[in-house]
């Protein structure tokens, strides 16, 4: 038990330290094998587990502290990690990661601050994954320091970053005012908001960036005079910067600030802003404008919406980007769901559907399919008569269109209508562009439209063109859903339309769909019953045992195995025995494995039959 | 219904050249961003040659000012007639500038720069293609070439003519304009970056004042390609460039082109296209060298520090560096990083990927670094031995064992006594390793087995305190006892 505080003779800290500079490991041997198909792989692995000997012991740093014990963790290993931070980056971020939950491994709350040396330096590092975990783990601890450690250690820290030389420890700073702020002493407040307005003016547009980008975060802990005082000022300076990273990341803050502020400030301290960058001359702010533009909406609330945003929104929507259009496409449906709701119908007829419409035929096909992907939604705001008589063409449309994107994300969302127009509208005005679908080139749309056929075949009547799509639900194998339908409009419309389809394409000469014909009849022998299975699919099954391709003769046998429980037992031991026996002599492996399985599998029934007949035996 | 039809697919998938057509055939894409008045019809002016010597300046002012007009050239059938009078005015200009002497006088410098930033300046439209490869795609070009590529043509004129006086372009080439000029860069269009690269060298040359303010923007550049977007079309064009001014630097080197070179042009090179600037930023990096040789060791350090782990390809390259800077590097510097970068090569010959290997094994084919070795036989070869001993016998390659051999060779004959110990010892000291193997392996077990029984420990007696802190140190203090 003594090595809980770290016996000496046991666990040297030179022998720790050493194994954490480990750096000549022995790299294991690479036999000379000479198959170049090892190359790469062996070269890989190799390599990396050099690497994470070192990785590991620096994720194995909490059991050298326990092992070392509070006191000389202290005094010992964190100074040499402090000292020794020169290192591969995947190592200082294991480092950066473990030193977060050290703070018991140094003795607790009070002694937490010994933490901060090892992760300033680290948090001065180039790499940029390195440093922000090192902010993380020092905001994690930061909530751990008391009161007055906060000032005496912590912000001090915070101080030295931000006026650190290179932009590293400069980024860093901006991460860290918005958790100690709330703690410390006016004065230190005043010190921080100082520090702050001066890296959001930084020459380094790096440091710009983290500034920008963490606005927001520091904007909520602060006094609201201090909002309206400091950060509208930061924030209006940030929004008109000369770089568009800068720019757009100060679109992100404009939602935390508007919703800080009163309603009557927000137009004169946010919109003028907010307006510039909805028509800012680049892409990527106005991008940004458009992907945060429910939150936007949230935040400066339903008056501002109507007289700002509504004209905003269809500029975007109208952008010459088709990146922005996109974006703004994505939105429309939440737009339009946090409209006021006493004119949002107005609002959408007269002002969004419009622009709706053109984007159904734009030349982008990422547009079309963003739209596509939330058009059907406005069904449910809109109600029935202003969706069979605007909404409905606009699906039409799209669901012819070429790209098979917009196809699929408007089968997808197919359910949304159909609770608003009811199904027979639905399968009137859509149903003969979804049953060409069901012939579409692209395998994905097939896909979805056989996932809808249960929930269409439920409610549509049986048409001759709904069975045009069930045949190609066949030639798709979407056996699942075969049995769903069969069980839904029984066996005897199955042995009228469905059998002779299936079974014609035993003789298909492609092996795939005479293995189909296979698979289907799993599906299909059970929801058929004993009489169709043994009278119409076992004689097909039965001769496919001659096929030439050995995939084909060992699904036989899976198949034979799978009806097995449905035949009747004649047939069974009159037909199915010796073909399996036949096949179970195969000169194909996997035929012979198969058709074993089969027997051994079937043999339960067959053998219950030896025994109703052998009844007298003594048992 | 689809744009590929049934036919060009094979068991249902499009084919690869198939898609990358289509993508191609529009790969075609312009940037500006207009407010949504459209252009006015241009009518030609006539021509300057014609006019009167005193008119000239006037009609040269109309024309810039007519060439600010914007085009839409996607849409390639829009304002034919009046694009093809701009383009006519704009080959014009380019001509009157380049032949014609005294024509620029101050007051034109305005016009002249309104005219090109009006043209040029723009936000880079978004790719075409988010997962652009610029070593295997086609780049998209720029659709409004005609009228730029005149404009750029007439940058560059504008500042090569004999009378072009920096003192007063510099009211209007300013850090803006330079700052813009630079964002540029970022072109998909190679033509558009070449263009950019001479323009961007003449201004570093002829603007004094503007030579910081263009280093640090290419270093911010950098620092945002490698640290935070890792894309960035130009870098090749803008090493080329610094190529050029690390060249022209005085001695002794300035501390900020010191930091330059550890802090940005050595992490450069963990950037992912690599392959695309390699060799401006190895011609970069033995500049410095060149200039300064104390750098050495830092530099190799660093770039043995960001050494490639996984992609053999870029090892390739980097030992390609490695034996550019072992070739102006002096004996006294050869001394001091010996021992870390052996070890890196002795690592690279045993690479099981033939290609590093073989890069690694050809420093022997060169003399100047023959001659280092031999110097410093007695501290390279006990570091290269072994993984030469063992590769002559296991690697699979022939030509690696081959080449192998030849090195042992030379070696041997370098210091034949060593090399004899070396061979007597090689056995003993892969036992040794194996042992010392062992012992860690044996350190970490009882390091596990000691974590298993303190959070044991911890559980039983801290989980029905734990929240409170006074306690919990209490219970801790308790453990020396047990």
């Amino acid at each position: 038990m003594a090595g809980a505080d770290g016996d000496d003779s046991l666990y040297p800290i030179a022998v720790l330290i050493d194994e954490l500079r480990n750096e000549d490991v022995q790299v294991p041997n690479v036999s000379g094998g000479g198959l170049p198909g090892y190359r790469s792989k062996r070269s890989c692995s190799s390599r990396e587990t050099f690497r994470c000997l070192r990785l590991n012991s620096i994720k194995k740093l909490s059991t050298i502290a326990l092992a070392l014990g509070v006191e000389r963790t202290r005094t010992e290993l964190l100074p040499f990690l402090t000292d020794t931070i020169y290192d591969e980056d995947e190592v200082l971020l294991a480092l950066a990661e473990q030193l977060g939950n050290f703070t018991m491994l140094v003795g607790g709350p009070e002694y937490v601050h010994c933490l901060l040396p090892p992760l300033e330096s680290l948090a001065t590092v180039e790499e940029t994954v390195v440093r922000d975990k090192a902010v993380e783990s020092l905001r994690k601890i930061s909530q751990e320091h008391s009161p007055v450690d906060l000032e005496v250690h912590f912000e001090p820290l915070v101080k030295r970053l931000a006026s650190g030389d290179w932009f590293t420890s400069r980024t860093s700073a901006c991460g860290l005012f918005s958790v100690c702020y709330p703690r410390v002493s006016s004065t230190v407040k005043a010190e921080i908001r100082q520090h702050f307005r001066t890296l959001c003016s930084d020459d380094t547009p790096m440091v710009r960036r983290a500034a920008a980008s963490k606005l927001g975060e520091f904007a909520k802990v602060l006094e609201l005079d201090y909002v309206k005082s400091d950060i509208i000022s930061l924030f209006t300076a940030l929004a008109s910067d000369e770089q568009d990273s800068v720019r757009l990341l100060a679109v992100e803050a404009c939602v935390s600030i508007a919703t800080l502020l009163p309603q009557e400030d927000l137009e004169s301290l946010v919109m003028p802003t907010l307006r510039q960058a909805a028509e800012d001359k680049s892409w990527r702010v106005r991008y940004m404008v458009a992907d945060k533009f429910s939150e936007l909406q949230k935040a400066v609330g339903p008056e501002i919406t109507k007289n700002d945003l509504v004209p905003a929104f269809q500029n975007l929507l109208k952008d010459c980007e088709a990146e922005v259009r996109a974006a703004a496409a994505n939105k429309v449906k939440e737009f339009c769901e946090n409209l006021p709701e006493e004119n949002r119908e107005q609002i959408i007829m007269t002002h969004i559907l419009p622009c709706v419409k053109e984007l159904v035929s734009d030349t982008n096909q990422h547009v079309k399919s963003a739209l596509a992907s939330v058009i059907m939604g406005l069904s449910t705001i809109l109600g029935k008569d202003n969706t069979i008589e605007h909404l409905l063409p606009l699906f039409l449309a799209q669901l012819k269109d070429e790209c098979p994107e917009v196809r699929l994300n408007i089968i997808s969302n197919l359910d949304c209508v159909n609770e608003v127009i009811g199904i027979r509208q639905l399968s009137q005005s859509l149903l003969p562009a979804i049953v060409e679908l069901a012939e579409d080139a692209k395998w994905r749309v097939r896909l979805a439209i056989i996932e809808y056929m249960p929930l269409l075949a439920g409610q549509l009547p049986l048409t001759k063109s709904l069975c045009r799509v069930v045949v190609y639900a066949i030639r798709e194998a979407a056996t699942c859903n075969l049995m769903k339908l069969v069980e839904k409009f029984g066996a005897e419309w199955a042995q009228n339309t469905i059998v002779p389809k299936v079974l014609g394409m035993a003789n298909d000469p492609n092996y795939l769909h005479r293995m189909t014909t296979l698979f289907c009849i799993n599906a299909l022998s059970e929801a058929c019953g004993q009489d169709i299975t043994t009278k119409q699919m076992l004689p097909v099954v039965l001769k496919m045992s001659n096929d030439q391709v050995a995939n084909v003769r060992f699904n036989v046998a899976k198949s034979l195995q799978k009806i097995g429980p449905v035949l009747d037992s004649n047939a069974l031991q009159t037909e199915v025995k010796p073909v399996l026996e036949k096949l179970a002599t195969d000169t194909d492996m996997d035929v012979k494995y198969f058709a074993q399985e089969a027997i051994s599998g079937t043999r339960f029934t067959l053998a219950s039959l030896h025994i109703s007949t052998k009844s007298d035996l003594p048992f | 219904m689809s744009a590929i039809s049934a036919s060009e697919k094979v068991d249902g998938f499009t084919r690869k050249s198939m898609r990358k057509a289509q993508k191609q055939r529009k790969s075609q894409g312009s940037s500006q961003y207009r407010t949504q008045s459209a252009p006015v019809e241009l009518s030609p002016l006539p021509q300057l040659k014609d006019a009167p010597s005193t008119e000239q300046q006037e009609l040269f002012t109309q024309k810039l000012q007519q060439c600010c007009m914007l085009f839409d050239f996607l849409d390639s059938v829009m304002d034919l007639k009046s694009k093809e009078i701009k383009r006519a005015t704009l080959n014009e200009l380019v001509d009157y500038v380049s032949t014609n002497r005294g024509v620029l006088v101050e007051s034109t410098y305005p016009e002249i720069t309104n005219m090109i930033c009006t043209n040029i300046f723009r936000t880079l439209p978004p790719s075409d293609n988010p997962d652009f490869d610029p070593e295997e795609d086609e780049p998209t070009l720029e659709a409004s070439w005609p009228h730029v590529q005149l404009v750029y043509e007439f940058l560059l004129r504008f500042l090569e003519n004999p009378d072009f006086q920096p003192s007063i372009a510099k009211r209007h080439i300013d850090q803006k304009f330079v700052l813009q000029l630079l964002e540029l860069f970022d072109s998909e269009d190679p033509r558009e970056r070449d263009f950019l690269k001479t323009i961007l060298h003449r201004i570093y040359g002829k603007f004094l004042g503007l030579r910081a303010f263009i280093r640090k923007q290419i270093n911010n550049i950098f620092l945002r390609f490698i640290y935070e977007t890792e894309h960035f079309n130009g870098v090749a064009e803008l090493l080329e460039i610094l190529g050029s001014i690390i060249n022209g630097f005085a001695l002794p080197l300035k501390a900020e082109h010191k930091q330059f070179l550890m802090k940005v042009l050595i992490p450069l090179h963990t950037a992912k296209g690599l392959a695309l600037f390699h060799a401006q930023l190895a011609y970069c990096v033995v500049q410095f060298l060149e200039k300064d040789p104390t750098l050495t060791e830092p530099v190799i350090r660093g770039l043995l520090k960001f050494w490639p782990r996984t992609c053999s390809q870029k090892e390739v390259m980097f030992l390609g560096e490695i034996e550019e800077i072992l070739d102006v590097i002096e004996p006294t510097q050869f001394k001091k990083i010996q021992e870390p970068l052996f070890k890196q090569i002795s690592k690279c010959v045993a690479n099981p990927h033939f290609q590093v290997a073989e890069r690694a094994l050809y420093f022997w084919n060169n003399e100047y670094i023959l001659s280092l070795i031999e110097e410093n036989i007695d501290k390279v070869l006990p570091i290269m031995f072994g993984s030469l001993y063992r590769i002559s016998k296991e690697h699979w390659n022939p030509t690696i064992v081959a080449l192998v051999y030849n090195v042992l060779k030379t070696l041997m004959e370098m210091n034949c006594t060593l090399f004899d110990e070396l061979t007597s010892s090689y056995k003993a000291e892969r036992q040794r390793e194996k042992k010392k193997e062992q012992e860690r392996d044996e350190l970490w077990k009882k390091l596990d087995e000691l974590r298993c029984v303190f959070f044991l420990m911890r559980f039983s007696l801290l989980l029905p305190t734990r929240g409170c802190k006074t306690q919990g140190r209490r219970e801790r203090r308790s453990f020396g006892s047990i």
